[in-house]
């Protein structure tokens, strides 16, 4: 129940005025998922008629014990009356309270289950759905479009039909006490429906504008908290404080300018509330003088006429709810609809244990139908060697890389492992025997050892601290203060990249593969650390394929062989000695690199 | 190198007791109401006025009852409406004219706080920004003021009136009968009780939904940022699983809030309505005796509303206060947090900078941090000297060169920048006279322009172009679908490591910097752009002949260097020229070895 609360003006305008576009099919949908829950949705639908009814009956016995037991002077018939009173307040009560518990927790079961319906989806969609889309973005989609379903289902639905029932039997009890009376009565509701029309439009331009105005206030603060330490080295503190008052007072500006508009919603609204109490005591005065009404009746129309005030203006405020919801929904479809990566085929054959055998037979492949980004590759890797991709930026070298483990799937040609086509193996046997070491290290939040652990889930802790050690990790782990135990916050904060770098390769090394992968997984650690690292996997490596892409020529020289690659096509390949005397392309990309520290080792 | 990480206590969730701090701090808050003293003032006036016309409202229906219906008088029953619609309509005036206005302080108050803020933020240094999680920062100036905002600029003015009116009606009731508001005021204290009670209980629960939110937000946001780890290492079941735990997790504490709504609020209003019972029964009885009239008895069920009322907002606002009170005291703990770098006030200008620096006997520790990061460096540069930094990492390369702007200030020893201490000139004539080039390049979201254009906004388009020229970054620039005009994202996104570091080093070279500062700047580039950034940074050196420093991790980065420093665990361990250290560092050749291995022909 943060922010606005249901039903207030601030609420309904903090709605995004969209509308899904499918509303109906998308609503069908919706509905459809409440399915399991029929059994409590029936009962949830008995209680909200017992509610209703509770709460017409309740001013038509204080109006009975005015006239009949008041006025006619019977205080035995009064407190037998206070007492059929005093129950159905108590009704009311266990109904509500069985009510808010049931919706309560049916929608909140249902809205986990689509959150893990959403999550299980992007487990399975292909890559390219990923390369397409902003990670906050999809973000938003799995968070905030299930927010508001939540608060649809949490506070609207519930009041929904609480208050419209409620109303109805509300209208329907005037309607039998006395028909010109209730007929005056309703004057003011299409009055409310009017008003709060007329005000939630203007409130909507208004908000909006303070939306905006907020939004530029965040973005600032963000970016400048953010880029703190450039704002210092570049003098930049006076011009951002500048720029920061401007934002600061527009926002303060149209926030006093939306109060100035919406401020007199509520007045509005109370002010025709005040006017139905005063309708029926004119009328329904009139109406006594006249005797065609009793009096204990004209208390009874007070006490309906004070109800009509919070349903209606609910009713209105749930309807932007709603659209919101849809279209919230029908994103979340969306996502669902995707098509999810091809499943494995059903004859794909497990990979028992990956030899190392890597055959790329004519390759090609476009991310989309445009750009061709790997044309007619074709190599061979024979178990055990190590293989080095070198070339420019763009060039293709990690889209190589992805296409084994088949983060991707050639558009042309075969890749085949151990002599099996990849596409006819299951992903994950093949995944299991290949582990793969990025430019960007990605850790979890979690400890060190949580970490290194994602290697091989069920490693005994000796085997994490060998697999440390065989990275170069050991040492600075045990130095920090909590050692393994040191937990890793949000994009490993704390650690240098290079640190961050030597767990990953940690990692990479307790899951035991039989081909390794590393994509510029050296370009961030300094040389020192670099050539531990290195040593490491020369031995490791003795007994396992690996695929290396550096720019750092230094690091693969001894690659049994060197693959340059040029807008997506192979155009040398050899070993360094064969390359060097091509004069070729990695000739000339060597010289560069090279050219200025010309051997002079002193020793 | 690792940062000294403070890990702040997790913070108490939201409302509960507030503590005497956030007490104080709620106070400190009010005080930046005084300049809206007028606005706070007129609010308060008409929301008395509302109060004082809500209190006449029931009366009018006792007198249309009474004297109008009961005595057969059109006339009284028709004034009494009347009168219903005139108070009616004042109210509506006094209630929008009271939230204008109390809008109109809050949101002054906001604007306030949160400028204060900001200029404090931009003046505290790099050791307060090394320990601050840039997130929390966030939510201090934009959930922690509004919360602030909303407690001081409409908060204070509803209590009060919730006490008038409260008072007002106990009084009018107890003038009418008052025995029977005895009775009716037996209701209040477990209504008070029960929202108390809601209060305090779904404050925390409320805060724990949080909690389980942001974790299962965590592990989304992980997994989706790892999308390849998670794959490569087929660990979506795994994944799963930790999605599931968090989300069922998430539903527990939901189930939870909602039981606790479903246990309290009904209760309220059941004590709501045996108020009306009370009035009703006892009431009825009354004028069965004759001590009351029917009209009485009415307008006495109306006054209930105005007793009910002003416990909600009370209720509500003592959640408010404790929330607004921790708030509150998170947003002072930045205002006061100590600025350590700032201005002497006998602070001089630095005359046009020439370029000689000088270390001293300089040890650095962060703040908050046992081991000292640097320790006992000396050594100087003449003018138009390159100076290269090399080391292991974590041996304070980035340490020595934050200090040179004066980031930090050192533990111990000085630094002199020709012939001047740092701590005696003023930080901003400093500053803009050495170009930056910092290890993580942030790009701030607007154009590419003005983003090299940051240092100095200035700048004409042509300046522009030149720096990122000799940045070797005008190429790639004019192949993006708008040029210069190109807008770069949140944090650079959408532009790769070596091209951000390009416009880093454009954005450093368009201030004409007298003296350079690179830091680890041309390592995520692949070494052919690495090639050509050298080329351009040699030519600028030598053409300019400003003082560079250089962190590098090539040999090759560093050759022609005047002077080379050799850094390990925080001290200098060799320094001198490629030629000299060739022929006295181990260390270096090791280095050297290290990068040329298989090389050497």
């Amino acid at each position: 129940m943060r922010g606005a609360p249901p039903g207030s003006l601030a609420s309904m305008a903090q709605m995004e005025n969209e509308r899904a576009k499918n509303r109906s099919q998308t609503a069908k949908r919706l509905i459809g998922e409440f399915k399991p829950y029929s059994s409590s949705l029936w009962l949830v639908a008995g209680l909200v008629i017992l509610g209703a009814l509770s709460q017409a009956a309740a001013p038509w016995l204080v109006g009975r014990a005015i006239d009949e037991n008041i006025s006619k002077l019977e205080p035995v018939g009064l407190t037998i009356r206070m007492l059929e009173l005093l129950g159905v307040y108590f009704l009311g009560t266990l109904v509500s309270r069985q009510q808010i518990v049931l919706v309560g927790t049916v929608s909140q079961k249902l809205l986990a289950g689509l959150r893990q319906k959403l999550f299980m989806q992007l487990q399975r969609l292909p890559l390219t759905y990923f390369d397409k889309r902003p990670i906050g973005d999809l973000m938003s989609r799995v968070t905030n479009d299930v927010d508001t379903l939540s608060q649809f289902f949490g506070q609207g639905i519930t009041q929904l039909f609480g208050s419209l029932f409620g109303l109805i039997g509300i209208l329907i009890a005037m309607l039998f006490l006395n028909l010109p009376l209730a007929l005056v009565s309703y004057l003011v509701i299409p009055a409310m429906l009017l008003t709060t029309g007329f005000f939630a439009a203007r409130a909507r331009a208004a908000f909006r504008k303070t939306r905006e105005t907020v939004g530029d206030v965040t973005a600032d603060i963000q970016q400048e908290i953010g880029g703190a330490r450039e704002s210092q080295a570049f003098n930049r503190s006076k011009a951002n404080i500048d720029r920061f008052r401007g934002r600061n007072a527009a926002n303060r500006d149209a926030n006093v300018q939306a109060v100035g508009i919406t401020g007199a919603f509520s007045p509005a609204i109370e002010f025709l509330s005040t006017l139905a109490t005063a309708l029926v005591i004119g009328y329904g005065g009139y109406l006594v003088l006249e005797n065609q009404l009793s009096v204990g009746l004209l208390a009874a129309f007070l006490l309906y006429v004070q109800q009509f005030f919070r349903p209606v203006q609910l009713l209105s405020a749930i309807y932007t709810q709603a659209q919101s919801a849809l279209a919230g929904a029908e994103r979340i479809y969306a996502i669902l609809d995707e098509t999810p990566e091809q499943a494995d085929s059903p004859n794909a054959k497990t990979l028992a244990s990956l030899e190392g055998r890597i055959e790329f037979e004519n390759v090609s492949f476009a991310y989309d139908n445009e750009r061709q980004v790997l044309k007619n590759i074709s190599f061979t890797v024979e178990p055990g060697q190590t293989i080095a991709l070198v070339g420019t930026t763009g060039a293709g070298k990690t889209t190589v890389a992805n296409l084994i483990p088949r983060f991707y799937d050639v558009t042309a040609g075969k890749i085949l492992i151990d002599g099996t086509d990849v596409r006819d193996l299951t992903r994950s046997s093949l995944r299991a025997g290949m582990a793969m070491v990025l430019q960007e290290p990605f850790l979890f939040s979690g400890t060190i050892l949580d970490n290194i652990k994602y290697g091989k889930l069920e490693a005994s802790h000796a085997e994490i601290i060998l697999a440390a050690q065989t990275a170069s990790a050991h040492e600075f782990i045990s130095a920090l203060p909590q050692g393994y135990e040191t937990p890793i916050g949000e994009g490993g904060g704390g650690l240098s990249q290079g640190q961050r770098q030597l767990i990953a390769f940690a990692r990479a090394v307790l899951a035991n593969p039989k081909l390794l992968i590393l994509d510029e997984a050296t370009a961030n650690i300094d040389t020192r650390t670099e050539n531990l690292i290195q040593r490491a996997l020369e031995t490791l490596l003795k007994t396992r394929t690996s695929i290396v892409i550096a720019h750092r020529l230094s690091t693969i020289q001894h690659a049994s062989k060197i693959i340059v690659l040029e807008q997506g096509q192979i155009v040398e390949q050899g070993t360094h000695e064969e390359l060097l005397d091509l004069q070729g392309k990695y000739a000339e990309l060597h010289a560069r690199q090279f050219r200025v520290a010309k051997p002079v080792l002193a020793k | 190198m690792l940062r000294p990480v403070t890990n702040s206590p997790s913070r108490p969730a939201r409302a509960g007791a507030p503590s005497p701090g956030a007490n104080k701090a709620v106070g400190r808050a009010l005080g930046y109401l005084k300049t809206y003293r007028l606005e706070s003032v007129a609010a308060l006036v008409s929301l008395l006025l509302v109060t004082v016309a809500n209190l006449f409202a029931p009366q009018l229906i006792r007198i249309a009852i009474d004297d109008g219906i009961a005595k057969q008088n059109q006339n009284t029953v028709f004034y009494a409406v009347a009168g219903l619609i005139g108070a009616a309509l004042l109210r509506s005036l006094f209630t929008f004219a009271q939230g204008y206005l109390a809008e109109r302080a809050s949101q002054g108050v906001a604007f306030d706080i949160r400028e204060t803020l900001f200029e404090k933020l931009q003046r505290l240094g790099f050791s307060y920004y090394d320990q601050a999680q840039t997130g929390n920062l966030v939510t201090r100036l934009t959930s922690d003021v509004e919360a602030v905002r909303g407690f001081v600029g409409t908060g204070i003015v509803q209590i009060i009136a919730a006490l008038f009116t409260l008072f007002g009606t106990v009084i009018v009731l107890f003038v009418v009968n008052w025995s029977l508001t005895l009775i009716v005021l037996l209701t209040i204290p477990p209504i008070f009780y029960l929202l108390f009670r809601f209060v305090s209980q779904i404050g925390p629960r409320f805060g724990q939904v949080q909690i389980a939110l942001s974790k299962l937000n965590t592990v989304l946001q992980e997994d989706l940022r790892g999308l390849k780890v998670v794959r490569a290492f087929s660990r979506e079941n795994f994944e799963q699983q930790r999605y599931q735990n968090a989300n069922s997790d998430l539903l527990e504490k939901n189930v939870g809030t909602i039981q606790s709504i479903a246990g309290i609020f009904p209760n309220v209003i059941l004590f709501g309505n045996l108020g009306t019972l009370a009035v009703i029964w006892y009431g009825g009885l009354e004028v069965l005796g004759g001590k009351l009239s029917l009209g009485e008895l009415l307008a006495f069920n109306a006054y209930l509303g105005f007793l009910l009322q002003p416990i909600f907002t009370l209720g509500f606002l003592a959640a408010g206060i404790a929330r607004a009170g921790s708030s509150a005291e998170r947003i002072f703990e930045v205002l006061d947090a100590p600025l350590d770098v700032q201005d002497k006030k006998e602070a001089v200008v630095l005359p046009p900078l020439i370029g000689n620096v000088e270390f001293t006997d300089v040890s650095f520790r962060y703040l908050g941090a046992e081991k000292e990061v640097l320790k006992n460096i000396n050594f100087s540069v003449q003018a138009g000297q390159v100076v290269a930094i090399l080391g292991a990492t974590g041996s304070g390369k980035s340490s020595l060169t934050n200090l040179i702007p004066r980031f930090y200030d050192v533990t111990k020893g000085s630094i002199k920048i020709d012939g001047y201490d740092l701590r005696d000139l003023q930080l901003s004539s400093l500053r803009g006279q050495i170009g930056i080039v910092l290890q993580e390049a942030t790009l701030f979201s607007g154009s590419v322009r003005d983003n090299i254009a940051y240092g100095k906004p200035e700048a004409s388009l042509e300046d522009v172009i030149a720096a990122a020229q000799a940045a070797q970054a005008d190429e790639f620039i004019s192949k993006l679908e708008h040029g210069y005009e190109t807008i770069v994202g949140e944090r650079g996104i959408g532009l790769s490591g070596g091209q951000r570091q390009r416009l880093a080093i454009a954005r450093a070279l368009l201030v004409k910097p007298k003296m350079l500062i690179l830091d680890d700047s041309t390592s995520a580039v692949d070494a052919q752009t690495e090639n050509l950034i050298q080329d351009a940074l040699d030519n600028l050196m030598k053409a300019e002949r400003r003082t560079t420093f250089v962190i590098a991790q090539r040999i090759s980065t560093v050759r022609n260097a005047d002077l080379i420093l050799i850094l390990e665990n925080g001290q200098i361990k060799d320094s001198g020229t490629h030629e000299t250290l060739l022929e006295t560092s181990e260390l270096y050749n090791d280095i050297l070895g290290s990068q040329l291995k298989g090389s050497a022909a």
